[in-house]
């Protein structure tokens, strides 16, 4: 405020600085009154959900102690309940789907910004926002009368060649078995990963694609200069301009894929117990427990699925949290604010 | 990093072979470059384009590797299903193409080459995919959705096992309308207000508001179902009802809404809210008058995507909406169907006529989304105070019809106050 007075003469005079003193007009006192109220109804709301979770979950989470993180059965209104067998679920599916979704995201990515056509890069940035806006009941259906079936092959092959390694294994099919065995595959880990996979592939694209874009014209010229391939430039440019977004991308993808709920309900058939085999018939995800259990659930039941949904809330949050950071301490730090 | 291009290096001998040549002549003190001699022998290097070598190296790798596949698939080894044979043969067909082309270049360029033919096929992979979740849909519910009862009736008469030409989904059609009417009644206005108290109002309330906004975004679908679920029906005894599915849709979207209305306003250019505290607009014009029509067209994208968002939401509806095959058009009192949750019920009930109108559903609802998404398209796309041509019209016009109002106004008053002719500057700045 003081760069239009004569900078030098009042400071040596002793004179204080002239005060400056703002009144807001009363439109605009009610108007921050309104702001403020909205800011503190979304506070409110929001902090409702998860104070009310957490609150309702403390109900369960005494009664079953320590067993909760270490149980595996489900069934709280009479045996004990936990969550060992759900949550190893979720995070199986979770990671199938960002092993599927990361090579599909990285791959279109690198296509809209380096490979593809200017004429053609805004219609693809629209397919793949389209394909993001596609709701997860539609990929679900998808997944669960036409994807299974044609999986079935992938898994029985995987399971010949490579059964030995423990994940890949499933029990009761002997290797080029001659019994019909397409149902001992179906409803598998593995299938629903890559559902929920398809569904994340466009929002990890996104983050990544925007970075990409970003790399800075003048090392992309100088390594072209340099005698680089296209590809020569990719590794030495752009790559690694956009490591903070990949990461934070598949990440932010990965937080997706723990709470994807209705595809997965879908596909997988409930298991109560911890299903390490991804191709195997069977498994359970935190989500889709609640969505298939809450009907028969008394008030008892209901604090109980709260629990294992605190559960769910605090792994997306933190891995939504790192991910949050990872895209914004990158060089590509604007990404984070799309 | 890269070694130096063959090209490079081919044309850097021609030029020395031509800066050689004058010099052993007479000795003349400049020389002039001797060009003659290869304008006539060498044509320009195509540097552009697709060349003849490169088509013929794909065509013939592809050839190979879906020959060599099918005589693995149907000759040699047992292998069955079309899946299998399209990843096999993709394998084989990125290896012979690197090795077609390490025929006849060196190792970056066979790099270059095969990481090129990665990433276009991961790409055509996403789009594949994207067209067959979506053609498989249509496809499957086209049985259904040819028949015009199917917009028209519910499925209140209709069994298992009734021909298609009964029964219908207009009551999940108005339960989706209701139900994202209610929730967007709840989500838009609070999630604007917060996000221009986001961008107006700083303090400590702001950061602890928008760090909330932000964990829940992160907050899976599911949960904002049973939070309704645990509260207004177990709790204050509502009842499944769409009032209840609106209020779990609401805060689903709202976080979202709000934060991409945030990121929207914080895209309005500094000096034009500058400009209008300058020209002595307080905080509440300056908003209304300024920063709000600025962002519009991206703040109208946010909530389009919102309600796609929330019309396709199912988990929250499955928890608190209930199942019915009756039209309800009151949404305090008893279940209510909707899109998703149609297709999601009659899907899973495995009959044969349901899934067909399961996916009908489906397909209605992937149609509503689009349209929603296309709107969102053509509305936004355009940066904060970037005008459509109909706009700039339209303000066009208006700064006319100021400056006829100005010289008219010149015209009327003594002429003193106007020497130079100031309507003629409001011309010029206008235009």
């Amino acid at each position: 405020m003081r760069i239009g007075e004569p900078s030098v003469l009042p400071a040596r005079t002793g004179a204080v600085p002239r005060k400056l003193s703002a009144r807001l007009s009363t439109s605009d006192l009610a108007f921050r009154a309104i702001a403020r109220g909205g800011g503190v109804v979304v506070l409110v709301l929001l902090g409702l959900v998860g104070t009310f979770l957490f609150y309702r979950a403390s109900q369960a989470l005494h009664k079953a102690g320590w067993s909760f993180l270490t149980a595996q059965t489900w069934n709280p209104d009479g045996g004990g309940f936990g969550i060992a067998a759900v949550i190893v679920g979720t995070v199986l599916i979770a990671l199938v789907a960002v092993v599927v979704a990361i090579p599909l995201s990285l791959g279109t990515a690198l296509y809209i910004s380096e490979y593809a056509p200017r004429s053609i890069q805004r219609f693809l940035v629209g397919i793949v926002d389209l394909m993001a806006a596609v709701p997860s009941v539609v990929y679900g259906l998808w997944g669960f009368e036409l994807l299974q079936w044609r999986v079935v092959s992938l898994s029985r092959w995987i399971n010949d060649w490579f059964g030995w390694i423990p994940i890949f294994k499933v029990d009761g099919v002997e290797r080029n078995a001659t019994q019909p065995t397409a149902t001992y595959y179906t409803s598998s880990t593995f299938i629903a990963g890559i559902v929920v996979g398809l569904m994340i592939t466009p929002i990890a694209c996104s983050i990544m694609r925007e970075a990409f874009s970003q790399a800075p014209q003048g090392e992309r010229e100088g390594a072209y200069a340099l005698g680089a391939t296209r590809w020569g430039m990719i590794r030495a440019v752009v790559l690694p301009f956009g490591v903070g977004a990949m990461i934070g991308g598949s990440m932010l993808g990965l937080g997706r894929a723990l709470g994807e709920t209705i595809a997965v309900a879908l596909i997988i058939s409930p298991v109560y117990a911890i299903q390490p085999h991804i191709l195997q018939h069977g498994t359970s995800s935190i989500s889709s427990l609640i969505a298939l259990r809450y009907a028969e659930a008394t008030p008892f039941a209901v604090s109980a699925l709260m629990a294992a949904g605190l559960a769910l809330f605090a792994l997306t949050l933190v891995v939504n949290v790192i991910a949050a950071v990872i895209v914004s301490r990158s060089r590509s730090g604007s990404v984070s604010e799309a | 990093m890269s070694v130096v291009n063959p090209p490079f290096s081919s044309a850097s001998q021609a030029a020395g072979s031509q800066v050689g040549a004058p010099a052993d002549q007479a000795p003349p003190r400049t020389t002039v470059p001797w060009r003659a001699a290869t304008r006539s022998t060498q044509r320009p290097r195509q540097i552009a384009g697709v060349r003849r070598a490169d088509v013929l190296a794909i065509a013939g790798a592809l050839a190979s590797a879906l020959a060599t596949t099918g005589l693995l698939w149907f000759q040699l080894a047992p292998f069955t299903g079309i899946l299998g044979y399209v990843v096999v043969s993709w394998c084989l067909f990125v290896l012979i193409y690197g090795l077609l082309v390490a025929f006849d270049n060196n190792r970056p360029t066979v790099r270059d080459r095969v990481s090129a033919v990665i990433v276009h096929s991961l790409a055509v992979v996403v789009v594949l995919a994207l067209l067959f979740v979506i053609l498989y849909t249509v496809f499957k519910g086209a049985k259904a959705l040819r028949h015009l009862n199917f917009y028209t009736q519910d499925l209140h008469t209709t069994n298992a096992f009734a021909a298609l030409t009964k029964g219908g989904i207009l009551h999940a059609m108005i339960g989706t309308l209701i139900e994202v009417g209610i929730a967007m009644a709840i989500a838009v206005p609070l999630g604007l207000l917060a996000a221009v108290f986001l961008n107006e109002v700083p303090g400590k309330l702001n950061r602890l508001v928008r760090t909330l906004v932000d964990a829940m975004t992160a907050l899976p679908d599911v949960l904002a179902g049973l939070f309704i679920y645990a509260t207004l029906i177990l709790i204050f005894g509502l009842g499944l009802s769409g009032l209840a599915a609106g209020c779990a849709l609401a805060v689903t979207v709202v976080s979202i809404i709000c934060r991409a209305a945030y990121v929207v306003l914080r895209l309005v250019p500094g000096g034009l809210t500058e400009a209008s505290f300058a020209l002595g607009s307080g905080q509440w014009r300056t908003v209304w008058h300024v920063t709000l029509p600025t962002a519009r067209s991206g703040l109208a994208t946010a909530v389009i995507l919102g309600a796609a968002r929330a019309i396709g939401e199912t988990a929250p509806v499955l928890l608190t909406a209930g199942y019915t095959n009756f039209i309800n058009v009151n949404p305090v009192n008893g279940p209510m169907n909707s899109l998703p949750l149609a297709a999601y019920e009659l899907v899973s009930s495995g009959e044969g006529p349901f899934v067909i109108r399961g996916f009908g559903a489906a397909s209605v609802l992937l149609a509503l989304v689009l349209l929603l998404f296309g709107i969102a398209r053509v509305i936004g796309g355009r940066g904060a105070g970037q005008l459509t041509s109909r706009q700039l019209a339209r303000r066009m016009a208006a700064s006319h019809r100021d400056l006829t109002r100005y010289t008219e106004r010149a015209a009327a008053r003594p002429p003193i106050a106007l020497a130079g002719g100031p309507g003629a500057d409001y011309g010029g700045a206008s235009a």
